[in-house]
């Protein structure tokens, strides 16, 4: 399935009064794909995100999100594309079956598909047991996987993960991972998830893009940006040094 | 239409888990009936023998007996009802980080801000009416007078002016809770309007009225000019006031034997000789249109505010941090 274009922009760009937060962005995403969007914080990259789901309106330059505008249909993107935000909230006092089951209203899931898709993914992330628990009484990694499980829950063509594993304990953030890669590989889902955590990204991204101060400054595969900064031949490269090499010239 | 249909239903599910329904409810309720056993009780003592009056039902709402009549107590404690139940509906998402999820949702993002005011609005109608059938029952049982068509419809008209009115208080908290992050910023914010409107205004307004018309006792007694530009004044001041607008346009309509808004009355004679004996209630059409202005104006303050709530959540940035 892969070659299909499912994210492009076209000088994206986004201004906060007279910062710029995303300078003319051009990007593209092929279906299937695992998508790392790399910078420190404040580069920009939960404004691309938002302006990638409709949230915000981008200051001049185009997107396209699975074939339609978002900000002319946000309404047709936000069906077939899940976002889950850095540190996702829930309503605490309803517990983890009963939070899904209103999102999966919103989505306008009937009532019997809703219950097993919610059995089928608590049971992934790992949450069957903890379905009737209040999730105020959740800990950060159990919030986490909810989070994924509700992304989920409508079956998307492509999500959105901002900072997934940011908070996790080191058995938690393995744990999410692989649930990550083995979304990519099983449910051919495109993933396209922002970080600024440099090995795990590197364990399961296909193509990284770097971003600092609202300008991409490189994309690609890992191993081709390795050869284009650390010079060809040198196989024990880390993301990480790839990624200062950037940062230091920006 | 489907979105706000599913946030509306679960903002009712809230509402009605919350401990906060249950307390405000029970205290209008408590206080509902309190008051009607009271005023009750009293009714039936002086109608001991006599015929019976017209309308006596509409008593049981509009009589102060010792402390102060219901239809006083809403209009003092409605406003309060509106900011309890919307305060916190926008800012404890945003606080909670589900409303930067739920806008991810394919919903339209107005169907949010129109679910909450909407299920607000059920939930003021049905502590209304509830308590409002509540008094009529147990104001049945007390007088042993069923109420006539004319007095239920003039209750009826009542619980829909109080309706839009605490709506109107429920625009203001849920606008605050809109431009505040904070719950207890926004629930003061609500509380300073509504400290301002009910004591400050008319306060104001006859701050104005002395300035700018005092009122001068002269050897022939009141200079009658003056003293209706001064009540003129006064009035198109206080009438600024959601407050005056309310409580003008409710005593009106419960009590059929008021023939006007206005407090000032001046009369000749026998103007006055015909009034105190041909003492007759008014039609409920023409008790209608003398609040008309009064009900369009809080029909309008009511949208108005919503409408500015509304623009402001659209415009308004949707960041997580």
């Amino acid at each position: 399935m892969k070659g299909q274009i499912i994210v492009e922009t076209e000088d994206l760009t986004k201004k906060y009064g007279s910062r710029t937060a995303v300078d003319h962005l051009n990007i593209k995403i092929e279906e299937g794909e695992v998508f790392g969007f790399l910078g420190p914080n404040g580069a920009g990259k939960t404004t691309t995100l938002l302006m990638f789901l409709g949230l915000t309106e981008p200051t001049s330059g185009k997107a396209k999100v699975i074939g339609f505008d978002p900000t002319r249909e946000p309404f047709k993107v936000k069906e077939k594309v899940g976002y889950l935000p850095e540190n996702v909230g829930f309503y605490d006092d309803m517990d983890a079956r009963q939070n899904l089951r209103y999102i999966a209203k919103l989505n306008r899931i009937s009532g019997e598909v809703s219950e097993k898709r919610i059995d089928y993914w608590l049971e992934m992330v790992g949450l069957s047991d903890e379905s009737t628990k209040k999730v105020g009484a959740f800990s950060k990694g159990m919030r986490q996987r909810l989070g994924i499980a509700e992304v989920l829950i409508k079956e998307p063509k492509l999500v959105f993960l901002d900072e997934p594993t940011i908070g996790l304990d080191p058995d938690g953030t393995n744990r999410m991972l692989d649930l990550i890669h083995s979304l990519s590989r099983e449910k051919n889902i495109t993933l396209f998830l922002s970080s600024h955590l440099l090995d795990q990204v590197q364990r399961i991204c296909d193509r990284v893009g770097i971003m600092i101060n609202g300008n991409l400054v490189a994309i690609g595969p890992i191993e081709e940006l390795a050869k284009k900064k650390l010079g060809l031949g040198k196989e024990d490269y880390t993301l990480e040094e790839i990624y200062m090499k950037y940062f230091k010239e920006a | 239409m489907y979105g706000i249909l599913t946030i509306f239903r679960k903002e009712m599910g809230d509402h009605f888990n919350s401990l906060r329904f249950l307390l405000i409810s029970a205290l209008i309720v408590m206080v509902g009936v309190i008051i009607t056993s009271m005023v009750g009780m009293a009714i039936q003592e002086e109608l001991k023998g006599m015929a019976k009056p017209t309308l006596i039902f509409l008593l049981l709402f509009t009589s102060t007996g010792k402390l102060f009549s219901f239809v006083q107590f809403i209009g003092f404690f409605g406003p309060l009802l509106g900011i309890f139940l919307g305060f916190d509906s926008i800012n404890r998402e945003r606080v909670s980080r589900t409303l930067s999820k739920l806008v991810s949702q394919p919903i339209f993002r107005d169907s949010i801000i129109n679910a909450k005011f909407l299920s607000g609005v059920a939930i003021i109608a049905i502590i209304l009416v509830a308590t409002v059938l509540l008094i009529s029952g147990l104001g049945i049982r007390l007088i042993g007078v069923v109420p006539g068509a004319e007095e239920v419809s003039r209750l009826i008209i009542y619980v829909v002016i109080s309706l839009l009115y605490i709506s109107f208080w429920l625009g203001i908290s849920i606008l605050f809770s809109v431009i505040f992050r904070s719950a207890a910023t926004s629930a003061l914010a609500s509380l300073a309007i509504w400290i301002f409107f009910s004591f400050f205004m008319s306060l104001g307004a006859s701050v104005l009225s002395d300035a700018v018309a005092p009122i001068s006792q002269t050897a022939s007694g009141v200079d009658a000019e003056m003293l209706i530009r001064h009540e003129r004044i006064q009035r198109v001041t206080s009438l600024f006031s959601p407050m005056t607008l309310y409580s003008e346009a409710t005593t009106t309509i419960l009590d059929p034997m008021r023939k006007t808004t206005r407090t000032l009355v001046l009369m000749g004679p026998l103007e006055r000789f015909s009034m105190s004996r041909f003492q007759s209630p008014l039609p409920l059409l023409e008790s209608i249109f003398i609040v008309i202005p009064h009900l369009i104006s809080i029909v309008a303050i009511t949208l108005l505010c919503f409408g500015i709530c509304y623009l402001v959540f659209m415009r308004q940035e949707i960041r997580t941090v």
